[in-house]
């Protein structure tokens, strides 16, 4: 149980750190590609959770997709690659402020109200009903009684972001 | 054995990372960056707590799924607008984009 917990470290200390590379490293190429390994630390907090279908998931959408749209995003506009320029806003100080004691806030409430009694381990589910999920899943999503609105919504959705996309980033006659 | 407390704590960490990222970066790229930060710390939340208080329904993961949709697509239109607004304003600096200001 123990290698659990070391696991987890690593991959907490993986996941902050180059979050915090993300946000302070002035050149944003390096930026993004610490916000792949980013990426990499959650899907690995996700198979640890037991959910190896989510990890596959980020994988595919997150590292595969969405990084490399922001390295084109990045790459295309040249002034981004450029470190001379500072990194932070004037009002960078405050930012901070608000960030540290917001997130102190949250972290006091967590320790409230998880830390001493509550969910101190997962609940023993059966490996059947684990492995069952992602079968679970299909069947809801197009089942009436349950999610078949919600993914219809969700493609339309797609659909939208696809052609409103292209329209927005297309160069003018 | 690892507490639901310690999940929250790394996805808060992560939130207010981003938060942090959003508030003070120049470049709208990075904010977009920072953005998808907050995106996977509340995921990591509705996982975890999807495993620990009721894993036997597949609701936490469906909603994660619709999360990683309406990402990408918030992804997709933002760098296009990124791209469109460096087009017309030759910068993305986000202090510079004042034209609704005057």
């Amino acid at each position: 149980m123990y290698i659990e917990q070391f696991v987890f470290f690593i991959l907490a200390l993986i996941t902050l750190l180059s979050g915090w590379f993300v946000v302070t490293d002035r050149n944003l190429f390096h930026a993004a590609l610490a916000m792949m390994l980013t990426f990499l630390g959650v899907a690995g907090l996700y198979v640890l959770l037991d959910s190896g279908f989510l990890a596959a998931t980020q994988l595919l959408v997150y590292i595969g997709a969405i990084s490399i749209l922001i390295i084109f995003a990045i790459m295309m506009t040249r002034r981004l690659m450029k470190t001379t320029e500072p990194a932070y806003n004037s009002m960078w100080q405050g930012a901070l402020l608000i960030s540290v004691f917001s997130g102190a806030g949250l972290v006091y409430v967590i320790v409230q109200v998880f830390g001493m009694s509550n969910y101190l381990q997962k609940p023993d589910t059966s490996d059947a009903v684990l492995n069952g999920t992602v079968v679970t899943l299909g069947e809801w999503l197009v089942s009436a009684d349950h999610l078949v609105i919600p993914f219809e919504v969700a493609s339309v959705l797609l659909l939208a972001a696809l052609i409103g996309s292209i329209v927005i980033a297309r160069a003018e006659k | 054995m690892i507490p639901l407390s310690w999940y929250l704590v790394v996805a808060a960490a992560l939130f207010f990372l981003g938060v942090y990222g959003v508030l003070a970066r120049r470049n709208a790229v990075a904010m977009l960056m920072a953005v998808e930060l907050m995106l996977n710390a509340v995921n990591i939340n509705i996982v975890a707590f999807w495993r620990y208080v009721s894993p036997e329904e597949p609701l936490g993961v469906a909603w994660v799924l619709f999360v990683l949709t309406v990402a990408a697509a918030e992804a997709a239109v933002g760098l296009a607008l990124v791209i469109s607004v460096y087009r017309s304003r030759d910068s993305v600096v986000a202090e510079e984009l004042d034209s609704l200001k005057y």
